[in-house]
């Protein structure tokens, strides 16, 4: 077994291991000593991704594991998460008595996610999305004395239960079809004709399994309450690092069927549905982390986008994993500033912001705008290539869609900004500590770099491309 | 490099007023006054090393920056651009050098901020006159709202942050309709690239059919929404109710030129073939945006409201002239005299209607008041603000010798002689726009002065120097206009004569 080949992967379950064994013997006031061995496991972690990265692409593990430019790219960007989540955490999770473990149960979710992005097997991805789904939900409830988390975390578990069954269910009926879980195996098998009822099928209850991972129409009801009554920093990784491991799963999963399928027009229609109901939704919201629940789900609708053309010859992967990238960077700095404000969500509470906090609202109307799109961010730039490889492939009304999307979305995350500059400011604006402050300047950083230098950004990505193809 | 300097001037002053602490109020003007100075001066200096007989493109920088996309940093003037751009420096400079209309309460403590944000939008609002990159221009479109944005929201009165939203909302929708059409336009290259030169060299799309109509439709949209053509301008009127004066003669003065200007830039010269086609579609809405701006502004009572609609009546004439120029006829030297018509009455309505809401923002501070029946009797109380003001209204409405008169004499002599019928119809809205200037001076400044209006001072010193400038500039390009015309000749017959 070529087990160099999992080294990022085995570093994590090592650092988790080692955490659950940590946190069970040491006492309570030491044990955010857990939060520097997941950030030093994450970062021996991200090394080992870098070191596989520029290598030509391949499988491994008798085909299921896939190491190709997609897999690594989104590895590290997923790990990249992590590390700010795990960042974030230390100050939010400072009393609560089992501060611990729950780093244990980040990486192990983080792992899971990256059995998605990777997997080139039916079963590979059931056993990613199920070890990534199991580890999120108590990390959702982790404040169980606060009913709003139980609640959330309930629908977050009762919607996952039954789209993981789905998910199930289709990899048994694909396998019923091809006799084989490998998507190798199955896309020789599809090109040379099988029963289309049944496919059709297998192939609805997969894209629904990973939709639901995606937060899109219609397994998204989970999205809004787990933004908004989450941990603040699990409801910053909640909100995006599952959508990179299940937007890269998806893209992988669909290209492998047949032309006659007319997936592309289904997951068009998700797209669409998906940005309009978030867009819809979140434009009367009055609390600012639902808001930001409701936004990442027409966020997804957006990255489906390049997943409906990534069969037609464009660079729809380059396009979708910058659009990950930057959709990335907003989201986690947009959290990292309602955690770092001590998880402060009513709308009304960011009132005169600017002269109480300015760099922070600095950072806020940041992340804010690259989420709208507006240019020299690194957000117009991901939405852009969005854009340009629809029209490229024929699809201009789903960019057309969009464009309105995008107007809609301006009008909420401008009542945002809107009262952090005009209204005047009320009360104290109390902090986290000091690890949520050295985060937030970080990736704000980081999102700046990203803006200035995505060419660079985009240089790295643009020869990315799935295995065998 | 020039041009790169005199954007990124106030971008430097912008970020030194933001970020250094501890400015007293007067510091920072002096500040926002000295930049936009120096970014001007880079202008004019541009403008001496600018040959007329020379190629389309001078002053060009370019600099690689995402060559996978065919994006790259592309600077460079034509007449056109040149002209527009000094135009706009130059009231930048006055609007930041005019006192903020408060209404004597200070700006403390953020008045560095407004002299920040102020030069922020100069920056942006010069590179797009400036850039020769596609997605560059599409860039600083953009960020043209934001700043105009947190000005009206922030500094302005009545409803600004209503007025603000509408006017982000508004003008983005049609961002976004830009952006479609630039992609398309990209798209349809044979080696995709947001170079300006090489499309307006290849002029794609010549075949016309649905795909061209499309990108056509998306880019007219975006800048209609931005110049604006009825029935695209609701949202001016109140952006400029409730922008501080200066602001809104920035938004009038500037802004607006954003979407003429690229009408020459993208559609007309990029894609000759299909303008020529629906020019006359053009010429109609535009046609109509000059008799609806113009009757509904004599019909309002607000100053402000008033002379916000006297734009779109101009900025209708432009149109006119741009459809013009792009129709399908041999008349070269008509149609190269109505673009040189309405590139001039770009910069003639930036001097006029931003000295006009200068103006008003003058109002605006002495008394609080819009309303046209509040005023009367000041010519004796404030004559240097009545005469003024009667240089002003009068270059608007086109009087011989002044600014307006030369732009609008070219757009209806180049109409004239390609569709007669429109221009006759058209100059019908100066007969409208006389008579409401007419009325609007003699509601402010004659007949007897009310009560409480015997307080009502004179312009300050600072007022007098920045609107005799501006009139001076009106009163030079009506009396010795050649200056300005030998430099946008070259550029519009070059684009014109091209085809």
């Amino acid at each position: 077994m070529p087990l160099g080949d999992l080294l990022p992967e085995i570093t994590l379950l090592l650092g988790a291991v080692l955490i659950v064994l940590f946190a069970s013997f040491a006492p309570q006031r030491h044990q955010a000593w857990a939060a520097v061995v997941a950030l030093v496991a994450l970062l021996f972690a991200l090394g080992f991704g870098i070191l596989q990265w520029g290598a030509p692409p391949r499988l491994t593990f008798s085909g299921v594991w896939a190491l190709d430019g997609v897999a690594i790219a989104a590895k590290l960007l997923i790990l990249f998460s992590g590390v700010v989540v795990v960042a974030l955490s230390p100050d939010w999770m400072r009393s609560d008595r089992r501060h611990g473990e729950y780093y244990a149960l980040c990486l192990f979710s983080l792992l899971g996610m990256i059995m998605m992005a990777s997997a080139n097997d039916a079963m590979e991805l059931v056993v990613g999305v199920l070890l990534s789904s199991a580890a999120s939900y108590p990390l959702a409830a982790y404040h169980r004395g606060f009913t709003p988390a139980l609640e959330a975390a309930m629908k977050y578990f009762l919607i996952g239960a039954l789209a993981n069954a789905l998910l199930t269910i289709g990899v048994v009926i694909l396998f019923g079809l091809v006799g084989d879980t490998d998507y190798i195996v199955a896309s020789e098998t599809f090109q040379a004709g099988t029963d289309s009822l049944a496919l059709s099928v297998a192939v609805t209850c997969i894209v629904l399994g990973l939709i639901y991972k995606l937060g899109a129409v219609p397994a998204h009801a989970w999205m809004p309450d787990v933004a908004q009554a989450a941990p603040a920093p699990i409801a910053a990784f909640l909100t995006v690092a599952p959508k990179i491991g299940a937007a890269v799963a998806l893209a992988r999963f669909v290209t492998i069927l047949p032309e006659n399928l007319a997936w592309p027009s289904i997951i068009a229609l998700i797209s669409v549905a998906t940005m309009t109901l978030g867009n819809l939704a979140a434009l009367r919201q009055t609390d600012l982390r639902r808001l930001l629940g409701w936004s990442s789900v027409s966020q997804s609708g957006y990255m489906l986008m390049a997943i409906v053309v990534v069969g037609s010859g464009v660079d729809a992967l380059p396009a979708l994993l910058a659009f990950l990238v930057a959709y990335a960077l907003a989201n986690l700095l947009a959290f990292g500033i309602v955690t770092h404000l001590r998880g402060r969500t009513n709308v009304e509470h960011y009132h005169g912001l600017a002269y109480r906090q300015p760099l922070v609202t600095a950072a806020l109307i940041l992340a804010l705008l690259s989420l709208v799109g507006i240019p020299p961010l690194v957000g117009f730039f991901g939405k852009f290539l969005l854009f340009e490889v629809t029209i490229e492939a024929g699809y201009a009304w789903l960019a057309v869609v969009a464009a309105i999307n995008t107007l809609i979305s301006l009008y909420y995350y401008l009542r945002v900004i809107a009262v952090t500059m005009f209204k005047a400011p009320q009360g104290e604006m109390h902090v986290v500590g000091s690890w949520s402050w050295v985060t937030l300047r970080v990736t704000l950083a980081l999102m700046v770099v990203a803006s200035l230098g995505f060419q660079w950004l985009l240089g790295v990505l643009e020869p990315i491309a799935f295995v065998g193809s | 490099m020039i041009l790169t300097l005199a954007w990124c001037l106030p971008l430097l002053g912008a970020l030194l007023l933001a970020f250094v602490p501890r400015w007293s109020e007067s510091g920072a003007r002096i500040c926002g006054i000295i930049v936009a100075a120096l970014s001007l001066a880079m202008l004019v200096w541009a403008w001496f090393g600018f040959d007329p007989d020379g190629p389309l493109f001078q002053h060009v920088l370019e600099v690689p920056w995402v060559p996978s996309i065919g994006v790259a940093y592309r600077v460079g003037v034509d007449g056109i651009a040149l002209a527009v751009a000094t135009m706009s420096a130059l009231v930048f400079l006055a609007a930041i050098a005019y006192p903020a209309d408060t209404r004597g309460q200070s700006r403390q403590p953020d008045a560095h901020q407004y002299y920040a944000w102020m030069l922020f939008l100069m920056a942006t609002s010069l590179a797009v006159f400036l850039v020769l990159d596609l997605l560059l221009f599409y860039v600083f479109f953009d960020l043209s709202l934001v700043g105009m944005y947190f000005l009206i929201g922030r500094w302005g009165h009545g409803k600004p942050q209503l007025s603000a939203l509408t006017f982000f909302l508004f003008t983005f929708a049609g961002s976004l309709a830009l952006l479609l059409g630039i992609i398309g336009l990209y798209l349809s290259l044979d080696t995709p690239s947001f170079d300006m030169r090489l499309i307006i060299e290849q002029r794609p799309l010549a075949d016309g059919g649905l795909y061209a109509g499309l990108v056509f439709l998306g880019l007219m949209l975006g800048l209609a929404i931005k110049t604006p053509l009825v029935p695209l301008h609701t949202w001016l009127p109140q952006a400029h109710v409730d922008a501080p004066g200066p602001a809104s003669a920035i938004l009038a003065g500037v802004l607006l030129k954003m979407g003429t200007y690229g009408m020459v830039r993208l559609p007309l010269a990029m894609l000759p073939d299909t303008f020529e086609r629906y020019a006359l579609v053009v010429g109609i809405i535009a046609l109509v945006a000059i008799l609806y701006g113009a009757l509904v502004a004599l019909g309002q009572r607000n100053l402000k409201r008033r002379i916000a609609y006297t734009s779109i009546n101009h900025m209708g004439y432009t149109v006119l002239g741009i459809a013009v120029a792009a129709s399908f006829s041999d008349n070269l030297a008509a149609k190269q005299l109505a673009l040189t018509g309405a590139t001039v009455e770009m910069v003639a309505h930036g001097l006029i209607t931003g000295a006009l809401f200068l103006i008003c923002g003058s109002f605006w501070q002495r008394t609080g008041e819009y309303d046209l029946d509040y005023y009367g009797g000041l010519a004796h109380q404030a004559p240097l603000l009545t005469g003024l003001t009667v240089l002003v209204a009068f270059a608007s409405l086109g009087m011989p010798g002044l600014a307006g008169f030369v732009a609008e004499f070219q757009i209806f002599a180049g109409t004239f002689a390609v569709y007669p019928w429109l221009a006759v119809l058209a100059v019908l809205g100066i007969l409208i726009t006389a008579g409401l200037f007419l009325d609007l001076l003699r509601r402010l400044f004659f007949g007897s002065l009310p009560v409480h209006l015997g307080q009502f001072t004179e312009l300050n010193r600072v007022e007098v120097v920045v609107l005799s400038v501006l009139g001076l500039g009106i009163v030079i390009i009506g009396v010795y206009p050649s200056f300005l015309l030998e430099v946008i000749d070259g550029a519009s017959a070059l684009l014109i004569g091209g085809r």
